[in-house]
């Protein structure tokens, strides 16, 4: 009885995952939602507004600057952590 | 390891990769690349050393003490970039409205805030990446 109950929960979930599969937007697509006028402020205005011809460059430390701080921090707690954990023998 | 032959390939090989590494960070906004790729190239080519000369090398060429103040400076370093953004525009990181050196677009010294920012988190990665490879090997010392 449970096992047909968990086979037939799956199944209905694999059907609805295989759908909205199915109704993602093309690869590359013009028309996906993800492309929108953004992405094209991006490529217009990189050069002129941060002076870098590498776009992406321009939106990491530029446009998202504070975000990669964000990043930066992670890095910094990451090696903080495994220092406090691996304390290794002795301190040379 | 004690292969002479790996020893001097590596010798050889590791200015290489350093060199390009630091190409990497600092034509970061006019060509491919940025501080995160090459800060792991630094940190592959140290990481490369310690593998073949041992950790005692290693830990001769980056001490726990240098890579500490890296580590601390590089994000000193950009935060202390961002507050000079506050104080010139009013934005946190501000680029172009902080009044930072601009240039032409495509030479190596333009593009204002970025190359700054680049070279911290270059340094940054790179202490990041051999700190963390030290630690794990200090564990067991065999390598």
């Amino acid at each position: 009885m449970k096992k047909i109950f968990v086979v037939t929960v799956l199944t209905l979930l694999f059907l609805v995952l295989v759908y909205s599969v199915l109704e993602m937007p093309d690869f590359a697509s013009l028309n996906s939602p993800a492309y929108n006028e953004l992405a094209r402020y991006y490529v217009e205005n990189a050069i002129e507004e941060a002076h870098a011809t590498n776009v992406i460059a321009a939106i990491i430390t530029d446009y998202r600057a504070f975000d990669t701080l964000g990043e930066t921090t992670v890095l910094f707690t990451s090696i903080l952590a495994v220092t406090s954990v691996l304390k290794g023998k002795k301190h040379e | 390891m004690n292969d002479l032959i790996v020893k001097t390939i590596v010798r050889w090989v590791i200015p290489f990769i350093q060199v390009f590494g630091v190409y990497v960070i600092f034509y970061g906004h006019v060509s491919f690349g940025g501080g995160f790729s090459g800060g792991a190239l630094i940190g592959a080519s140290l990481i490369l050393y310690a593998i073949t000369f041992g950790l005692k090398a290693s830990k001769k060429m980056v001490p726990h003490k240098r890579s500490q103040w890296m580590e601390s400076l590089g994000i000193l370093w950009y935060i202390a970039l961002g507050i000079v953004g506050i104080y010139a525009s009013g934005y946190f990181l501000g680029n172009k409205t902080a009044g930072f050196f601009m240039g032409e677009a495509g030479q190596l010294l333009s593009a204002g805030i970025i190359p700054l920012l680049t070279i911290g988190i270059g340094v940054k990665v790179a202490s990041t990446m051999i700190t963390l490879f030290q630690k794990l090997v200090e564990e067991n010392e065999d390598v």
